[in-house]
């Protein structure tokens, strides 16, 4: 198949370019949850992305916070943003960092004003930003534009035998294309840690992979009062046939084809290196994973899974692809890419990639995802630790 | 080009991943290597279900479970072949 050269996306202020075109009214914190909803509720065109923290957070934790609100606002699937906070510094902080994007950004504090009143006026900005927003036209934006994350969820064997590897072949055709790619998952390469770091394209890139994982296994290594054979694999995996955590995470690897990636990013952080591949550093829960990926600036999601995850995001689309049959039948409102024939031996790898290619662009065009019409939008922060 | 029962990754692998719907106690299954596209058969001794896996070689306790060519864990039963893989008779080396 001849690869497209282009695809119709919004273009941003800042050169990026957008799959979607939300305006999102972003809480800084919990207890600004029911204002930033109120307001989604009233005004047509904006979305609200709740969530439970916000409050006492400090040192890496709070970093974190802050580069998830800040990397989601910046995110360009997002035309215009409103942040809404109890107090008005961190609100400021959050509202400058996305203000750099040359994007419409406007602030909101709650103290001293009530929940009432805020919602009133946030209420005004937010039409204006609707309305200004429901004007961008789609425009013919070149691939290198599409910034793609991965992740797959409650897998089985079909994941490594099918699924994934589709995945991986989408990423050999489309990285010499210049789009930036990014997978993450740091629990679920355990068992393949080693064999992962040697994809690492330079010596940097592999000792920093290196940390980021033993990091992470020493944290299990203290935290954990058992082993992890109770969640990693899920209970879903095992049903699935799923035996190990090191047949998991090779299974997880095939999502990569034959790529290496440039650089390690820290939960949430943008890629600074240039098109190619990143691992992000990310938890395996699909929410959180993906929600950190989209902070980091990815505006279109690629979601193998075996048993049938559900999962959406409020600003980036998550295409579901499965190769299980059963999967692909039982839960068929939920997947959008059946490669199932991959098994029966109908379809090789390669037209497997394919379609997903053909597929991606159809959402990155503005079809919408099963996710995004059954309402999935799960927004889930990171916490490294707990408050103060 | 016979039905496709059961896929194994890799040449080295002990154990292959089932593909249909399930196979039953004696049934003749073809397999087929994704590697090096060659084809092998087995019979079972278990029912397995879609996804599950089924052990190519007798294997004892101790014994290294190989999958994508690579060590997936230990065997902790002895398995024989064409009986089903899964966690009651293979645990991770991890943790």
């Amino acid at each position: 198949m001849e690869i497209p050269k282009s695809f119709l996306g919004y273009k941003r202020e800042n050169g990026r370019a957008g799959t979607r075109n939300r305006v999102i009214i972003l809480p800084v914190d919990d207890i600004s949850n029911a204002c930033a909803e109120a307001v989604a509720n009233n005004i047509k065109g904006t979305i609200a992305l709740p969530h439970s923290y916000g409050r006492l957070q400090f040192g890496a934790d709070l970093e974190l916070h802050f580069r998830t609100m800040i990397g989601t606002g910046k995110n360009p699937n997002v035309a215009a943003v409103i942040v809404v906070g109890i107090e008005p510094k961190w609100t400021k902080r959050i509202v400058d960092a996305i203000a750099t994007t040359g994007k419409p950004v406007e602030g909101f504090s709650i103290e001293g004003v009530g929940d009432i009143d805020t919602i009133a006026k946030v209420s005004k900005k937010a039409q204006e930003f609707s309305m200004w927003a429901s004007e961008k036209q789609r425009e013919e934006c070149p691939m290198s534009d599409l910034w793609i994350s991965v992740k797959c969820g409650e897998s089985d064997t079909t994941s490594g035998l099918a699924s994934n590897p589709t995945v991986g072949n989408l990423m050999d055709k489309l990285e010499p294309l210049g789009v930036h790619l990014c997978f993450g998952e740091t629990s679920e390469l355990t068992g393949a840690e080693t064999v992962c770091e040697k994809r690492g394209k330079t010596p940097e890139a592999q000792a920093k992979f290196k940390k980021t994982w033993n990091d992470y296994n020493d944290f299990i290594l203290k935290e954990a009062t058992d082993d992890l054979s109770e969640s990693q694999p899920t209970a879903g995996n095992i049903a699935g046939g799923l035996t190990t955590i090191e047949e998991k995470a090779f299974g997880n690897f095939q999502k990569i084809g034959g790529c290496q990636f440039i650089d390690v990013l820290e939960p949430a952080e943008e890629p600074t290196k240039g098109a190619g591949l990143y691992f992000m550093d990310t938890s395996s829960a699909a929410a959180e994973c993906v929600t950190l990926q989209a902070a980091g600036g990815f505006n279109i999601h690629l979601f193998p899974t075996g048993q049938g995850n559900i999962i959406g995001n409020p600003i980036e689309p998550v295409i579901k692809l499965t190769a299980n049959p059963l999967t692909a039948k039982t839960m068929s409102e939920h997947i959008d890419v059946d490669v199932s024939k991959i098994l029966s031996r109908e379809m090789n790898l390669s037209q497997a990639g394919d379609e997903l290619i053909k597929s991606t662009l159809r959402v990155a065009n503005g079809r919408l995802t099963c996710a995004e019409a059954l309402g999935h939008k799960e927004f889930v922060m990171t916490k490294l630790y707990r408050s103060a | 080009m016979s039905n496709t029962d059961i896929i194994i990754h890799d040449e080295k692998d002990n154990v292959g991943v089932v593909v249909i719907e399930k196979i039953t106690p004696e049934q003749d299954c073809n397999c087929w290597i994704m590697e090096n596209d060659k084809s092998v058969s087995i019979q079972s001794k278990d029912e397995i279900p879609l996804g599950h896996k089924i052990a190519m070689a007798d294997l004892n306790e101790g014994d290294t479970i190989l999958k994508y060519g690579h060590d997936i864990g230990k065997v902790v039963k002895n398995i024989k072949k064409g009986e089903h893989v899964h966690v009651h008779n293979v645990k991770t080396k991890k943790w």
